[in-house]
């Protein structure tokens, strides 16, 4: 990266299945006030400001529209990328190292609540041409993708009910989650079936809520804050567009954009180099496939690294210890968002009882969903 | 460099019908939270009033009502009713439906309207319908008053103004 | 620290047209193999990519960036799809601009593509959705209200009558007939346009750009590819965006301040102090005929109120001391939104490399902007290209 970008500032309100006390303005003008408290600047002083959101999530036509007023960006330079929060903290990036901005905040929000046909929705995503006819619920392609995982790399179902298990415990220490719960592998197990192998308790669920990040330049970066958070590296790439001509054993989005994260980081072990990651896990197989696509573990075994505790609180590399998507809920475009927020909170070590010792290093990574092979990641430290 | 040659056909209205297609109608509901400012615009359309938020450090009395002020960024200090009356500050007379089909020739014709109500800061304008008005007699600076449905049929919602009259 | 430069090195454009046989993903193919064969590059040379499309309502797929990833060059890259409104398609070679100029990148592909003719019955459907879904939605308002409301305001302020205004679609669809992408390219009369369908009074059907079908693409490339690609790179000089509030009843709708303050920016950054004088080409927004003059004041490059006068002088004629949309803009090539924007840039490139063909505005010009609008009269998105 040719100049160093820090997070100075973020801001968050917690999450929920529901939030009908509060508007999708309000919710996030929460989350804008905290962040640019915590950076001490007022909105004025920011340079530009990103919004990551879809149209659909919100029911608007254009959502772009709506978005300035909350963040107190108006008038202001202001941009929607319709793509995962990390994507738009690189953007971010991007931004200041052109040199020409100093000062940038990141939104992205879900309400995921107000939509009443969420299924739908998502149905909506899929090629109008070769997919959607098939009326397909939308989670039949995580399906298919999580059958040739386990047959194609040795992981099992049971190893996924441990992803499951893990993060939604690791929620119970999290006072912002959604959905933490004490979950046994037989409770996973039996729950009912969506499009098998996928279970219903393998798949996240939606929540609200709202994340704005502040990021700066370097020379203000140090100006502004005693612990800013740096950003050593950060990618995001789109695999296979077509689902048709997928390899769904691994994840080529998460293994290219690590590989070029990793280089600017200078990561060479993974294992080694991280003190903890947050990987997506809106699909339960999903925390194990990524961590083999990253490079984290190797093929076929993720799952094996998960039953034996290396990826929970305390083990080697701590994974999802905010949660996760499947403890804390699934945000849409917010979700790397809320992992970046724990990272900030871990490398600053204020994650209070689920704090990770000595954090020095974290990796976070997402991915855009189903039907996508779109995904991002970002290597934070805070030295 | 040279553009010229560029690709893609167009269909004639015959070509494009004989073409096999694929259609899909979703169904695509939400249901929004109005929230803290809205919440209150709407409770109190339903008492027939207007509502407005009020910021104490740039003085404006803004409309709709809402919890912050998106200027000074801190929250709104207080809601107060504004009047039920303003004056025109732009109009249109509108053929055409929102699907963009034609209006059949003895349907009335929609005249929207930005007004900019009267106790609300200058320019603190918002979108509704003129009606009770012969469209030709419209004019920019026009003054014009709220014409509300009976109480009990409100339900807290913009439409609990049935249009907005000349007075 | 030294700022790095970014020059368009290739463009590519499809025609415009009512339905198109070609899907989204074809369109964006079409583009974008054409601007890189312009380049003399292969997609394998493209680093990154970024994509401007509008409503995913037009063509009914959620999430449309993804879906127009492989037509639009995204595999195995960096890919990503900004969206600013109908700002976006000139908002997108912006975004590219800052894939190049941070060094994250030395080539950036740049797609733009729109298929309004999937939604059915009419794209304008599609906008009843962009008004706010508690206090303006259950009114059913048409997205042509907002326009004839700011056209009113706008005429209403100045005293301009609707021949003044309908000049500019007379310029514009005539320019268009030297377009190759044009589809309403017509020879059209001030009254023509003003016998035309009164739609929403003051708007009649031919003040209004037609839906859509087509795709854009340019290539960008840092200096030192630039300069071995060609011996004509244009470079991006300035670049500005501005969003303003979305209570757009409470601003006064007779000028775009949000198109100043973008202007503004991207001057500044150009090194522009005078546009009037230094501004020798200009690819304003026209997808109503008053929105080219609105833009003309917001782009600084008239007095207030004096746009309408200097189209009638034949000021912003091809010939004239401003030529202003001589691609014939959205009303007479077409308006496929994100594609317009960057077909004006793409224009703006062409005539600066005087490669305009028949379209080529005299002498020999250095300094050229090309400016979108969109949202709820909201967003300025300007671009300043040098030769």
């Amino acid at each position: 990266m040719k100049e160093r970008v820090a997070i100075v500032g973020i801001g968050v309100t917690g999450f929920s299945s529901v939030s009908p006390s509060i508007s999708f303005k309000e919710l996030t003008y929460t989350a804008a006030v905290k962040a640019y408290h915590e950076a001490g600047l007022h909105p004025k002083e920011i340079d530009s400001f990103i919004t990551a959101s879809e149209d659909f999530m919100e029911g608007y036509s254009i959502f772009d529209e709506y978005v300035p007023d909350q963040m107190g960006a108006v008038m202001r330079p202001v941009q929607t990328v319709t793509a995962d929060f990390i994507q738009a903290l690189g953007i971010g990036c991007m931004m200041i190292n052109t040199g020409r901005f100093r000062t940038i905040a990141v939104e992205a929000h879900s309400k995921a609540s107000n939509v009443k046909t969420l299924n739908e929705v998502k149905a909506f995503a899929l090629d109008p041409v070769y997919i959607r006819p098939l009326k397909e619920n939308a989670d039949f392609l995580a399906g298919l993708e999580m059958k040739r995982f386990l047959e194609e790399t040795g992981n099992t179902e049971e190893q996924c009910a441990e992803v499951i298990v893990k993060n939604k415990a690791n929620a119970l220490n999290n006072p912002y989650a959604a959905h933490a719960a004490s979950l046994t592998i037989d409770d996973v197990l039996s729950s009912p079936p969506i499009s098998l192998p996928l279970k219903e308790l393998d798949a996240a669920k939606p929540a609200d809520g709202a994340i704005m990040i502040v990021l700066a330049s370097e020379k203000e970066a140090k100006a502004l804050c005693k612990k800013p958070i740096w950003i050593r590296g950060i990618s995001w790439f789109s695999g296979q567009g077509n689902p048709w001509c997928r390899d769904f054993a691994y994840a080529d989005y998460a293994q290219l954009a690590a590989q070029k994260a990793f280089a600017m980081a200078g990561i060479a072990n993974p294992l080694k180099d991280l003190d903890f990651a947050e990987i997506c896990d809106e699909y339960s197989y999903k925390e194990l496939q990524h961590l083999e696509s990253i490079g984290i573990a190797r093929k076929g075994e993720a799952g094996f690294l998960t039953q034996t505790g290396v990826t929970k609180l305390g083990g080697l590399l701590p994974v999802n210890v905010s949660g996760g998507s499947l403890g804390v809920g699934h945000t849409y475009e917010a979700s790397g968002g809320m992992k970046v927020v724990e990272a900030v909170m871990q490398l600053r070590h204020e994650a209070g009882i689920r704090q990770i010792p000595n954090a020095k290093t974290g990796l976070v990574q997402s991915w855009r969903g189903v039907p996508t092979a779109t995904g991002a990641i970002a290597i934070l430290s805070n030295e | 460099m040279k553009i010229e040659n560029v690709p893609v056909k167009g269909l004639s209205s015959d070509e494009y019908e004989k073409t096999l297609k694929i259609s899909w109608k979703p169904t695509l509901q939400y249901a929004w939270d109005n929230g803290i400012g809205i919440g209150k615009y709407l409770q109190s359309l339903k008492e027939g009033k207007i509502l407005a938020a009020y910021c104490e450090k740039c003085g404006r009395i803004m409309l709709p009502a809402r919890a912050f002020c998106e200027m000074c960024f801190r929250p709104t200090d207080k809601y107060l009713p504004v009047k039920d009356t303003g004056t025109v500050n732009t109009f249109a007379i509108c053929h055409v439906n929102w699907d963009a089909s034609r209006l059949k020739p003895d349907e009335p014709r929609y005249i929207p309207a930005v007004i900019e109500i009267d106790g609300a800061s200058p320019g603190q304008g918002i979108m509704h319908l003129l009606g009770n008005v012969e469209p030709a007699k419209v004019r920019i600076g026009m003054k014009v008053k709220a014409v509300w449905k009976p109480a009990d049929k409100r339900e807290g919602s913009i439409t609990d103004i049935l249009f907005f009259e000349p007075y | 620290m030294g700022f790095r430069k970014v020059a368009i090195v290739g463009a590519g454009i499809t025609k415009f047209v009512r339905r198109a046989q070609e899907t989204g993903p074809e369109m964006s193919y079409l583009a974008s193999k054409m601007a890189l064969d312009q380049a003399g590059l292969k997609l394998k040379d493209v680093e990154m990519v970024t994509l401007g499309t509008a409503p995913d309502a037009f063509d009914g797929v959620h999430m449309k960036g993804e879906y127009l990833l492989s037509g639009a060059g995204g595999n195995n890259k960096p890919y990503i799809r900004n969206f600013v409104g109908g700002g976006t398609g000139v908002f997108a070679p912006i975004h590219g601009w800052m894939h190049v100029a941070s060094g994250a990148c030395d080539v950036c592909l740049v797609v733009c593509s729109e298929k309004m003719s999937s939604c059915h019955p009419h794209p304008q459907g599609a906008f009843l959705t962009i008004f706010d879904h508690t206090t303006e939605q259950p009114l059913k308002p048409t997205l042509i209200w907002i326009f004839a409301l700011e056209m009113r305001r706008y005429m209403e302020t100045y005293g301009l009558t609707k021949e003044d205004i309908a000049r500019v679609a007379v310029k514009n669809k005539n320019n268009a007939l030297d377009h190759p992408s044009a589809q309403v390219a017509e020879a059209v009369t001030i009254e023509d346009i003003l016998n035309s369908e009164v739609l929403a009074e003051p708007v009649h059907r031919l003040d209004i750009s037609p839906a859509s079908d087509g795709a854009a693409a340019v290539v960008l490339a840092s200096e030192d590819v630039a300069k071995r690609l060609t011996d004509k790179p244009v470079w991006i000089d300035g670049v500005g965006w501005n969003l303003d509030t979305a209570y757009w009843a409470t601003k006064d709708l007779y000028y775009p301040r949000y198109v100043e303050k973008a202007a503004r920016m991207a001057y500044e950054m150009a090194g522009i102090t005078e546009p009037h004088k230094e501004i020798q080409v200009a690819e304003p927004y026209d997808p109503f005929d008053y929105k080219e003059l609105h833009h003309m004041e917001g782009l600084l490059l008239c007095e207030r109120g004096e746009a309408a006068r200097l189209t009638a002088e034949g000021y912003t004629a091809r010939t004239g001391n401003l030529p202003t949309c001589p691609s014939g803009g959205a009303l007479g090539v077409g308006n496929p939104i994100a594609a317009t924007g960057l077909m004006k840039v793409i224009e703006i490139f062409l005539q600066l490399r005087e490669e305009a063909g028949k379209r080529q505005v005299p002498g020999k010009p250095r300094v050229g902007v090309a400016q979108a609008w969109g949202d709820l009269m909201q967003v300025g998105t300007v671009i300043v290209l040098r030769r």
